[in-house]
């Protein structure tokens, strides 16, 4: 019983890990604050969320205790994490930080513009 | 929707009452009993029958989960490149939903899918900016899956 508790919840927990690994290397990788957000934002929150379901199963089969902590937790990092990816990306192209230049287009920008002229006249 | 809730509420009360146990067994033959009830006289109540309201909600998450799996292999394949050869940048899509809520959740949806975050929304809630990790290649593509999104969202609202 607690040996395939172990096991699955080893599994997971393990997956989640490489996820978060592979989250910060493309922290490292990539080349500006926007793609950068992509890998934080989404990898991250896998990550989180497959290691608090290895736990979760884990004290489920091995002591039949079944936490509803772990289940909040898991809903809040869902509500929380592409918020504050939004707001950061959001903040980032306010203060003018540059796309790479590699960006194709760049629809925004026009946007921004006539709406900082609004404001001055 | 609510009012249809507080209806079946009612009647799995009522259940109880009526069969004189005050357990969980009861009242879920009760609830049942409410849903078939309000299934038969869903001609009289205002909107849709809310079960299929439910449902439309739990594809809408197994939907979300199934992108958000891929969305992460698509982000091994673009860190593990050796060279970078994608193209980022910034669109606008244009949306047919009304209310801050609805906005909220699909700028949630679309930044938590495969290659897509949401960056801006216009002021009058009409378009919403997203950063796209390669415009090129999946801009038809990207745009399906938020029809598709944008679908979900609409049947389960209203």
């Amino acid at each position: 019983m607690s040996a395939s508790a172990e096991v699955i919840a080893g599994i997971f927990i393990f997956v989640g890990t490489i996820i978060s690994l592979i989250s910060a290397i493309g922290l490292v990788r990539l080349p500006d604050v926007y793609t950068r957000s992509h890998a934080g934002s989404k990898s991250s929150t896998l990550g989180v969320l497959s290691v608090l379901v290895g736990t979760l199963l884990y004290f489920v089969i091995s002591e039949g205790y079944f936490s509803i902590r772990l289940i909040l937790g898991i809903v809040f990092v869902f509500l929380t994490a592409p918020v504050a990816a939004h707001v950061i990306c959001r903040a980032a192209y306010r203060s003018n930080v540059p796309l790479t230049e590699t960006s194709a287009e760049d629809q925004l920008k026009d946007y921004f513009e006539q709406q900082s002229k609004e404001v001055n006249e | 929707m609510s009012l249809q809730i507080t209806l079946n509420l009612i009647i799995a009360f009522m259940w109880m009452f009526l069969t004189e146990s005050y357990q969980f067994p009861s009242f879920l033959t009760g609830f049942i009993i409410g849903a078939f009830l309000l299934f038969l006289l869903r001609r009289f109540i205002p909107s849709r029958f809310y079960l299929y309201r439910v449902w439309k909600f739990v594809s809408l998450i197994l939907l979300f989960i199934k992108e958000l799996i891929k969305s992460n292999v698509s982000i091994v394949k673009l860190v593990y490149q050796p060279k970078r050869t994608y193209n980022p940048g910034i669109f606008a899509l244009p949306i047919d939903l009304k209310t801050n809520w609805e906005i909220a959740i699909l700028t949630s949806l679309i930044s938590l899918t495969p290659g897509t975050l949401s960056v801006a929304i216009s002021d009058d809630n009409s378009l919403v900016y997203i950063h796209a990790m390669d415009l090129q290649d999946d801009k038809k593509e990207i745009e399906s899956i938020k029809d598709s999104f944008e679908k979900a969202i609409m049947e389960v609202t209203r």
